[in-house]
């Protein structure tokens, strides 16, 4: 199935948006992996349902302390609760989604 | 031949770490500071910066896996440091970085980034030029990938000597190793060791600087402590003797003792050992020497290790020093203390910071043998040459009493023996059913002492000395020299009648002499009357006689001429 297509329609219902930050260092190879992982990832399971949004440290280095973030990239799950944080550029899809708690195949 | 260049230095501040490290710690390069928790890692580190803002203007950066912003600032509001006023100045700024513990997901590469760019606006934002990084093995329970957080560790250190900070990384101590995770690996220019032991239920501090890379420092362990100023570390063997000496002198309060160290007392300064026998009269020869110096209008610290303040003065006012004035008036201190209450390190530092406050001219420690009890008499030594230097360098003349129950030496005594400059003796001496206490100089550096032992009186009026007879028994004491004096007084009153006697003899002598003389006189007087006398009634009788001869020859009709015939013929009338 094509959860793209899928997720856009299922958005109105009891599907909950997900939250996602993620913060990278400007344009080093890992930021832009985990970017791209990221997305791709997003797009494949779970549809339009999600919002990602990119902290580029290096622009904006204060938020570092104030999210209290040590590692590049990390990838903060806000929503659904209970937060959840991951580390690395996310090139292991399988582990990506297991660490998000995303079922691979959706629940549909 | 290439010049060395000593290596930049960051002064820390910290009382001590200075001098131990020859200057503070490399400029620009980053410290390891490690040891077992409770060490004192983290207030050295805090202190390191604090220092940094208020004596060198240098702003820092605090950055805190362990403890919240809040708390750091609780715990070292009590040594008077006032973080929140830092902060608000712009001069430090605390960075709690809250590790997350075993919630994060590791997949793929990563790197620390993220505490990179923290670390690098924080630095950024204050302009620091210290930084603080407690403690970062915290790390190592975050990040399963402990290879990756290595490899970042090393980095990091690196980065913080291109962005040219001086910055101490602390690190809990590992089982065999300096760091629980082994970062000693990373920070090699400059490695201080903490320790913390507990020996004989008293807890002591120490620090080592384990590594120097191109400095010299000093490889002992240093005692150290946490005061209520901060930290203090105690460099004591490092100490060069800078102190001026003082030909000045201090009295003792002894008028008999300032003139058995060659009439003057003690040299201003210098230190004083008086050891003996229990109830000898140690604390009293401190008493008075307190009394004295506060009589002259200077300060006196006495530091009790055996009697409380009361006691003191109580026990003293009954042989007539009286140190409640002083006291009252300001000029004494008495601190009182059990030696096993702080251990020796925490003696030493309180002791020293009171006289820092009270800048007195004389500090009494009584005694200091009951030290001992808190630790190795080598300990004790150590401690002791620690505090004779930081008072001699302060021009502060120190007596320490030692109590020892028999014979001349005592542990501590040793020890201390080669330290002081002058070292009284004061001990009991048995005999003729008494015992009597006696002192003297066993020691006066600089001075033509007294060899004379004296006896050591304590009277009503404090302290008095007496001389003491040698006799056949020995030296004579208490009642025996009593009696000495007694037969001396009498014997000697005894030559004084015979000597008058002498004398009026010699004057009626004198008398019967010129009285002979004048005798004589009158004798030879008399004689010589006479015999002027005879000569001149001797001539007139010759010219009788020749006159009657001649008469008698002309009425004899002889010859008138014939001296002969005149002369026997002048005879034969006389006899017919």
């Amino acid at each position: 199935m094509e959860a793209g297509s899928d997720g856009a329609a299922a958005l109105p219902k009891d599907e909950q948006i997900w939250s996602l930050r993620l913060y990278i260092a400007g344009q080093s190879p890992r930021s832009l992996n985990a970017l791209a992982n990221l997305t791709e990832l997003c797009q494949q399971h779970l549809g339009g349902r999600h919002d990602i949004e990119t902290i580029d440290l290096v622009r904006d280095p204060s938020r570092a302390r104030d999210d209290d973030i040590l590692a590049i990239p990390t990838l903060i799950r806000s929503l659904p609760l209970p937060e959840r944080k991951i580390i690395g550029d996310l090139s292991d899809t399988k582990r990506t989604l297991a660490a998000l708690r995303l079922q691979p195949t959706g629940t549909e | 031949m290439a010049m060395l260049v000593e290596l930049p230095k960051a002064p820390t501040g910290i009382f001590g770490l200075d001098e131990v490290t020859g200057g503070g710690l490399p400029r620009g390069r980053p410290t390891l500071v490690c040891g077992p928790a409770g060490c004192g890692k983290t207030l050295l580190a805090m202190e390191f910066l604090v220092r940094g803002i208020t004596e060198f203007g240098e702003p820092g950066v605090f950055v805190a896996f362990e403890e919240s912003a809040d708390e750091l600032t609780a715990n070292v509001a009590s040594l008077g440091f006032d973080l929140a006023q830092f902060e608000a100045n712009g001069q430090l700024l605390i960075d709690h970085v809250n590790v997350p513990s075993r919630e994060m997901d590791e997949v793929g590469d990563w790197d620390l980034d993220g505490l990179f760019l923290r670390l690098g606006a924080a630095i950024d934002a204050i302009g620091a030029k210290r930084v603080v990084i407690d403690t970062i093995e915290t790390l190592f329970g975050a990040f399963t990938d402990t290879a990756v957080l290595r490899a970042e560790l090393r980095r990091l250190f690196l980065w913080l000597k291109e962005r040219g900070v001086t910055a101490v990384i602390t690190g809990e101590r590992g089982d065999g190793t300096l760091t629980r995770h082994g970062i000693e690996e990373y920070v090699s220019d400059c490695v201080i060791v903490l320790d913390h032991r507990v020996t004989e239920q008293t807890s002591t501090r120490r620090l080592r600087i384990l590594k120097y890379r191109g400095s010299l420092h000093g490889t002992n362990e240093y005692p150290f402590l946490i005061g209520s100023t901060g930290v203090s570390v105690v460099p004591v063997t490092s100490r060069a003797l800078p102190h001026s000496v003082s030909v000045e002198r201090v009295s003792t309060g002894v008028a008999r003792l300032d003139a058995m160290l060659a009439d003057g007392g003690f040299f201003k300064g210098s230190a004083v050992l008086v050891s003996g026998t229990p109830g000898t009269g140690k604390s009293t020869l401190a008493a008075q020497l307190c009394a004295e110096t506060c009589g002259n209008g200077d300060r006196a610290l006495y530091f009790a290790f055996e009697e409380s303040e009361e006691e003191i003065i109580r026990n003293m006012s009954s042989v007539g020093i009286d140190l409640n004035r002083w006291v009252a008036a300001g000029l004494l201190q008495i601190h009182c203390s059990r030696p096993s209450l702080l251990g020796l390190e925490a003696h030493l530092f309180t002791m020293q910071r009171v006289v820092g406050e009270f800048d007195p001219a004389v500090v009494v420690m009584d005694p200091v043998s009951d030290l001992l009890r808190t630790g190795t008499a080598a300990d004790v030594a150590a401690m002791l040459t620690r505090q004779i230097d930081f008072l001699k360098a302060r021009g502060v003349t120190s007596m320490l009493t030692s109590l020892h129950t028999d014979g001349i030496t005592a542990q501590a005594d040793v020890q201390v023996a080669s330290l002081v400059d002058t070292w009284l003796l004061v001990r009991t001496m048995e005999g003729n059913g008494e015992h009597n206490r006696v002192l003297y100089v066993l020691k006066a550096r600089g001075m033509a002492n007294s060899n004379q032992i004296r006896e050591f009186l304590i009277t009503g009026q404090g302290i008095e000395l007496a001389d003491v007879y040698v006799g056949e028994q020995g030296v004579l004491t208490g009642s025996a020299r009593q009696a000495q004096e007694a037969k001396e007084r009498s014997s000697g009153m005894a030559r004084q009648e015979d000597l008058e006697q002498r004398g009026v003899e010699l004057e009626r002598r004198r008398e019967s002499v010129e009285a002979e003389v004048a005798a004589l006189w009158r004798d030879f007087q008399a004689e010589a009357d006479i015999v002027g006398r005879l000569v001149s009634t001797g001539s007139v009788g010759v010219e009788d006689r020749a006159g009657q001869r001649a008469a008698q020859g002309r009425l004899r009709q002889a010859d008138p001429d014939d001296p002969d015939s005149s002369a026997r013929s002048a005879n034969l009338p006389v006899r017919a």
